[in-house]
């Protein structure tokens, strides 16, 4: 499973990075996260960050964030 | 029923003295307090709702190809809903300009989207009444009205940076239609985000309104920059400019100015000039504007808002 996180590195995005991290841990899956910061490559898909892209799908875009456990949910739609 | 309250909690469950100064202070604090976290909760809730209909990218969509004017006052009207915080400008910016949004409509937005939002309308009808808050986002949408047609009729598309316009990120995706249930889901979690980021302001703010009250004279700034100063407003302006902040961090200030009798319309210029500028945005905006648009976009910003302050202090 490919999962990218989308900023440019505010806060929140660092923020973002460390939900998918622990809901890939806790889901006990085989995951790539992959942190994207450049701002072309953030437009492919959206254009508020942080945002939260899962097979090439985008699950999450903007504030606020999701709690941990709507991550775990966006993430095992795509298991 | 919120003063029964209030006066409940004051003077049976703390025991404090009626007719005491501090008591009257505390009592004062807590019916401000609970009747403006309860109007901030309802309204940003509602906001929120509203919100999750209106992404950045369903936003752009609507204002791509725009006219002017129209595309103007939707532009303004639609940075009352749209979320957008300053980390994504730079994506925002660059999205609405290859969509073919209008140089001047999307400055409109990028204007109002700040300024004019549920949390500074909730707190200056909270504290002063809904004659200062409808007249702060009157003006306020007003302001991004005219900032963002002069800018679009001063032609300044050269002074985009030229990367902007070679940009090619195609249609961004959005995120799966909601269900309704989502939408509440989404907008109690914003609700929440928003409170845990302003609650300390709002106390400091009626802090200020309930104990500083009374210990400085009443007039004490009107005698400098009262209605009779005619550089009071530039000058709030000014100071305003530079400084970082939205709309809760400045209320407190806000709250002490008013108090201390500087003029509503000097007031509200200030804290116009605090959201709508600062020296961090310009820094983000700098990636996508050249320096002579950035100048530009200050000044008449800065022009606009000093007239909004004059306008107000000559019939209020």
């Amino acid at each position: 499973m490919e999962i990218k996180v989308l900023g440019p590195g505010c806060a929140n995005c660092h923020k973002m990075e460390e939900l998918a991290q622990t809901a890939v841990k806790e889901l006990g899956i085989d995951a790539k996260i992959e942190k994207i910061s450049d701002i072309q490559e953030i437009m492919k898909y959206t254009l508020s960050t942080p945002g939260l892209v899962v097979n090439g799908k985008l699950r999450h875009s903007g504030k606020p964030l999701p709690g941990i456990e709507k991550v775990k949910e966006l993430i095992k739609a795509e298991v | 029923m919120l003063k029964t309250l209030a006066s409940y909690i004051t003077f049976d469950l703390l025991d404090l003295e009626h007719g005491s100064r501090l008591g009257a202070a505390l009592e004062f604090f807590i019916y401000d307090a609970i009747k403006i976290f309860l109007l901030l909760s309802v309204i940003i809730f509602v906001i929120s709702v509203i919100r999750s209909y209106f992404p950045p990218e369903k936003t752009r969509r609507i204002l791509s190809h725009k006219k002017e004017f129209i595309g103007n006052i939707l532009a303004a009207l639609l940075g009352i809903v749209t979320p957008f915080c300053s980390c994504s400008a730079v994506p925002l910016f660059i999205g609405f300009v290859e969509a073919g949004v209008p140089l001047g409509v999307t400055f409109s937005f990028l204007i109002s989207s700040p300024m004019v939002n549920e949390v500074a309308v909730v707190l200056l009808w909270g504290l002063f009444g809904w004659k200062i808050a409808a007249i702060y986002m009157g003006t306020g949408l007003l302001v991004a009205l005219f900032g963002g047609l002069i800018i679009g009729r001063l032609k300044l598309e050269k002074w985009v940076e030229e990367y902007v316009y070679t940009f090619r990120s195609g249609q961004a995706q959005e995120v799966a239609t909601q269900a309704f249930r989502e939408r509440l889901e989404y907008a109690k979690l914003n609700t929440a985000d928003i409170l845990k980021k302003v609650w300390l302001f709002i106390i400091i703010a009626i802090g200020i309104g309930g104990f500083i009250h009374g210990y400085v004279p009443q007039d004490f700034l009107a005698h400098y920059a009262g209605k009779g100063n005619p550089f009071a407003v530039p000058i709030a302006v000014a100071v305003g400019v530079p400084l970082y902040s939205n709309a809760a961090g400045v209320i407190p200030i806000v709250y002490a100015l008013m108090e201390k009798g500087l003029s509503t319309g000097t007031v509200l210029a200030f804290m116009m000039a605090v959201t709508a500028l600062s020296l961090p945005e310009m820094i983000i905006l700098r990636k996508v504007l050249k320096i002579p648009l950035l100048a530009v976009f200050v000044c008449i910003m800065a022009a606009t808002i000093t007239a909004v302050g004059y306008l107000f202090n000559a019939i209020l």
